[in-house]
């Protein structure tokens, strides 16, 4: 597929490009293998470059360096979590360059992925970590439980040692998903397993979060993309996440948008707001307090995200979004029954008013019994 | 505390803590003054006290001519600010959801634009309803901590509200929850200051109308 794309145009882009056969063991050598043509891997770095808000001019050199990046060694641990992440980051519909990169690294340990299992995957893992001490990006996805280490064990190696090993030889960290981020369902309440997330246990690594549940495959090729061109981190916002891909909430990119400031909502599912594609704010939608890139990245090789599909977003790249008052209760409705506590406390207070209502008479009635009139004889006195 | 947590305790806890404290006071106050009771009156009445008191509690909106000339300012600010406060509290979308969920039932609402005109309508007028009590010598003399404190917490939630609406400065969930807990804070001071005149408006002049109408004299 990816070679046609190169032939239909018949340019020899290598050449005017001036850019060589690719060296051995780098990522350019892998793309290449797998049948990438030049044009479609300009069109990924153009891509990328967009959608970090970098000038065009940024273009060759991140082809340049991400032609020449070493295919970096990445360690993927998953702890409490439900292995959509990685369901998401490796089932893209079509082979994308997207894929290719994430397929580029040498994912040397990956405990789903990994044909390896047992003693034998345990010492991949051990021997990636010695041969890149330093170099190594580490993934992680999933919370970890601290409230007993034996909630949740990989080879028998608490969630917490392990992290804490497999970062101490890290260059970087990226936290994959909500739980890893956020603490996501696991750190729900009431938190049973004392969940938290990677950047509350590492505190001495660059980290850079990654939220959704799952996130979009696009972004976590993204970021490392980005890693591995400029060698370092991208720019986050206050919560750790990419200012590329979480810049911009969903209310503000949706397509809906409209609707919401005309006041036309969808009251149920299948009413006909509902038909007409109108906003679903009063059916729940976390939109206008969610920062991702779905309204513009897109779901399924760029074929909707869920507002598309009419269900209200449900926050899911926030932290404690589970805990948000229920995905289908307006934001701007209390999430307490505010209605029984007015009630509760008119009742109790008409009561209180009552009785101190009755204590200022009858100080009235005292104060007027124990009155005495002066009379002007009583002033001649 | 993240400022989604913030958020989730002023859209739970805070609002129930604030709604306890509002309508409490507002109830207890209300009691206390119906409680008071009058003087029986010993002269004959010459009118009916209802339909005199009624008449007056809307006859009263309207104000009377020599009352407008000495203070048109205060009047005309005062009716910008009030309008342009109702129509944003009342007929923005997200407000009606939250009164809907306080009492079962809703009505439609105004398109954003429409309600922008009006915040900023209510915002310009409380500035300078501010602007006029502080350059007004006597109203200068008459001002005191309370009123300027009542008048800052009007602001913040249309301010804030403004603010959260066209996103600036902070992340949504933060202006969202910065909004919801300046609204509690009107709640709460509400019973103990002069916002009280929500209320007491309508009983002030009933009581004035009653008055009239017991001598059998216009109001």
């Amino acid at each position: 597929m990816t070679k046609d794309l190169s032939l239909k145009n018949g340019a020899p882009e290598e050449e005017t490009l001036e850019i060589g056969t690719p060296e051995k063991g780098t990522l350019g050598e892998a793309l290449r293998s797998q049948g990438v043509s030049r044009r479609s891997f300009m069109k990924f770095c153009a891509t990328t470059a967009s959608m970090m808000a970098l000038p065009p001019s940024m273009i060759p050199s991140i082809a340049r360096a991400l032609e020449k990046a070493r295919r970096p060694s990445v360690i993927w641990l998953s702890f409490q979590e439900c292995t959509g992440c990685t369901e998401s980051l490796t089932r893209a519909h079509t082979s994308t360059i997207e894929s290719l990169i994430f397929d580029s690294i040498s994912l040397d340990y990956h405990h789903t992925l990994q044909a390896a299992a047992g003693h034998g995957a345990e010492a991949a893992r051990e021997a990636a970590m010695e041969e890149n001490y330093g170099n190594y990006l580490l993934v992680v996805d999933g919370s970890i439980p601290l409230a007993n280490a034996g909630y949740s064990t990989i080879a028998g190696i608490s969630n917490l040692d392990m992290l804490n090993e497999a970062a101490k030889g890290a260059a970087a960290i990226i936290a994959v998903g909500t739980c890893a981020t956020y603490g996501g369902i696991p750190h729900a309440n009431p938190n049973p397993t004392g969940a938290v997330s990677v950047n509350e246990i590492i505190k001495d690594k660059p980290i850079i979060n990654v939220p959704g549940c799952p996130p979009i495959p696009v972004v976590i090729t993204g970021v490392l993309a980005h890693y591995l061109t400029f060698g370092s981190i991208p720019e986050l916002d206050h919560i750790g996440r990419p200012k590329a891909f979480y810049g911009q909430s969903i209310h503000d990119r949706c397509y809906r948008r409209p609707f919401y400031d005309k006041g036309q909502f969808a009251e149920t599912f299948d009413d006909e707001g509902a038909k007409k594609g109108w906003c679903l704010f009063k059916l729940g939608c976390k939109g206008p307090t969610t920062y991702n890139a779905c309204a513009t990245t897109k779901w399924n090789n760029g074929t909707s995200f869920p507002i598309e599909s009419g269900h209200p977003c449900i926050g899911c790249s926030e932290p404690d979004f589970w805990d948000g008052g229920g995905f289908y209760k307006a934001l701007s409705m209390p999430t307490a029954d505010l209605s029984q506590t007015a009630v509760y406390a008119a009742a109790g207070a008409a009561a209180a008013g009552v009785a101190i209502g009755l204590m200022n008479r009858s100080k009235k009635n005292t104060s007027n019994k124990i009155h005495v009139t002066t009379t002007i004889e009583d002033l001649k006195k | 505390m993240t400022e989604i947590e913030v958020l989730s305790w002023a859209r739970g806890p805070g609002l129930q803590i604030a709604t306890v404290i509002f309508v409490a006071g507002v109830v207890i106050r209300i009691f206390e003054i119906l409680l008071l009771g009058r003087k029986a009156n010993l002269a004959e009445a010459k009118g009916s006290e209802m339909s005199s008191g009624l008449k007056t509690m809307i006859t009263r909106t309207i104000p009377d001519a020599t009352t407008f000339k000495r203070s048109s300012v205060t009047i005309v600010v005062g009716y910008v600010f009030h309008i342009g406060m109702f129509v944003t509290f009342l007929f923005f979308a997200p407000h009606i959801l939250f009164i809907r969920d306080l009492i079962g039932f809703g009505w439609p609402a105004l398109p954003t634009t429409v309600i922008d005109a009006f915040a900023v309508l209510s915002i310009v007028a409380l500035l300078a309803a501010l602007v006029n009590r502080l350059t007004n010598k006597v109203m200068r003399f008459l001002t005191n901590f309370e009123d300027i404190l009542t008048w800052f917490l009007t602001m913040l939630p249309l301010l804030t509200g403004y603010i959260a609406f066209h996103r600036v400065g902070f992340t949504a969930p933060s202006l969202l929850a910065i909004h919801l807990l300046s609204v509690e804070l009107l709640l709460v001071i509400f019973p103990f200051t002069k916002l009280m005149h929500t209320f007491t408006l309508f009983l002030a002049r009933w009581y004035n109308g009653a008055i009239s109408g017991y001598r059998g004299v216009a109001s």
